[in-house]
């Protein structure tokens, strides 16, 4: 499940933070934490919004659908990678998952604003490039690029 | 003021029940909650939601809404439309956003009544 | 129009933000789903919602919102009110429906963060 997805020479930041399935209370936290560092870095407003989106929509997800992950932040100079691997059940059928409007969500995850099955398109249309595996039992696995210079 | 003049003054595209655009509009209610909705929405109002999933159709039908819009270009998905079209619940879809439709709609119905 | 001012138009209370009322305001966004908001709001308008979780006010950080309208007389929880505070964002009630909340605003000159959604139709 574990990609490689850049090598670490040449880039300006790179860190981990884990998620924990299942809670509410502190979902939104991880993504928080990953504005505030590209803020700080001084990136392009646009940039650390689409990439505060990406990050928040995932961390949701990892909250509503699993057991637990991690989300890996790389800066580079020209991109931002975000990574997200998870355990927990994995995703079955990825382009039904892919659809606007489909949801597996339940009362609690409707209930905090999401579960409307837009999540996944959000990510997708605020990345400049987007890719998504899952291996059922296992676990999903997202990487979005987005692009520091357009 | 039935649906037609909604329909005519703000350009929504009528996607089922057209034989029910005369439909009497008694007022609004915009909200993507369906339990908000079943609570607080009175028969006769036009509702304006980003929902598409057919669960909007046994609301409306059940509220006895004059009709539902959706918004932001949202298309209304298969089941929900064979529902309305069953149900005889007039779908419309608007480009604005729920704030700018919402925003109109009031200003029309507020202006006639 | 200031914040002070929207306040007035929906007869709304201050919850958090008491210090801010003159903040400018001229665009707003309503939606009861948090995906619909990341997808379309825009940095500096007002967020009407009838929810109350604090995920509200996470959106609501996450992408820089003025300001948060609760509508129908909502009440948030304290740990929502408590992260209002933390990330400095205005938090205000009022006791009118979303509809309403919307029709006021836009009668005295506020608009919509976005004109128009092309093509919204499901993904490939
Ligand atoms: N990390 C994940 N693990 C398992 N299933 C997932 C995961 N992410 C998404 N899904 C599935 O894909 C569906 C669509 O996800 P999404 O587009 O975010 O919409 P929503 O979360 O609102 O349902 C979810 O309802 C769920 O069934
Ligand atoms: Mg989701």
């Amino acid at each position: 499940m574990k990609i490689t997805v850049c090598s670490t020479e040449n880039s300006l930041y790179q860190d981990s933070f884990d998620i924990e399935g299942g809670n509410f209370n502190k979902a939104g936290i991880v993504s928080t934490r990953i504005k505030s560092i590209l803020k700080q870095m001084g990136l392009p407003a646009d940039v650390v919004r689409k990439c505060a989106i990406v990050s928040y929509e995932s961390e949701i997800n990892v909250v509503s659908y699993a057991k637990k992950g991690v989300i890996n932040l790389t800066v580079n100079p020209e991109t931002v990678l975000i990574e997200v691997v998870d355990e927990g059940p994995g995703i079955p059928n990825i382009d039904l998952a892919m659809q606007q409007g489909y949801s597996t969500a339940d009362q609690k995850i409707r209930e905090m604003g999401f579960g409307a099955g837009m999540g996944l398109c959000n990510i997708k249309n605020y990345s400049d490039i987007f890719h998504i595996s899952s291996e059922v039992g296992k676990g999903a696995h997202l990487l979005m690029t987005i692009n520091i210079k357009q | 003021m039935n649906l037609e003049t909604i329909v005519k003054e703000f350009g929504l595209e009528v996607r089922c029940a057209p034989e029910n655009l005369k439909n009497n509009v008694t007022g609004g209610y915009t909200g993507d909650l369906l339990s908000d909705v079943i609570a607080n929405s009175r028969e006769g109002y036009i509702w304006i939601t980003r929902q598409v999933h057919q669960n909007i159709v046994a609301v409306a039908s059940l509220k006895e809404h004059a009709g539902i819009i959706l918004i932001n270009s949202c298309e209304p998905s298969r089941e929900t439309l064979e529902k309305a079209s069953q149900e005889k619940i007039p779908i419309m879809v608007s480009s604005l956003s729920a704030f700018e439709l919402t925003g109109k709609i009031y200003n029309l119905l507020g202006k006639k009544d | 129009m200031k914040l002070s001012e929207v306040k007035k138009i929906l007869n709304a209370d201050v919850i958090v933000g008491e210090e801010h009322l003159d903040l400018e305001v001229k665009t707003a966004f309503g939606a009861d789903l948090m995906s619909d908001v990341l997808a379309f709001a825009k940095a500096g308008s007002l967020l009407l919602t009838g929810l109350t979780n604090s995920q509200v006010i996470r959106t609501a950080n996450i992408l820089d919102i003025a300001a948060i309208i609760l509508v129908r007389g909502k009440k948030p929880s304290t740990e929502t009110i408590n992260l209002a505070k933390e990330f400095k964002i205005p938090l205000l009630t009022t006791k009118y429906i979303l509809f309403e909340t919307a029709g006021r605003l836009y009668a005295k000159g506020i608009v919509g963060c976005l004109e128009k959604v092309e093509n919204n139709s499901v993904l490939d």
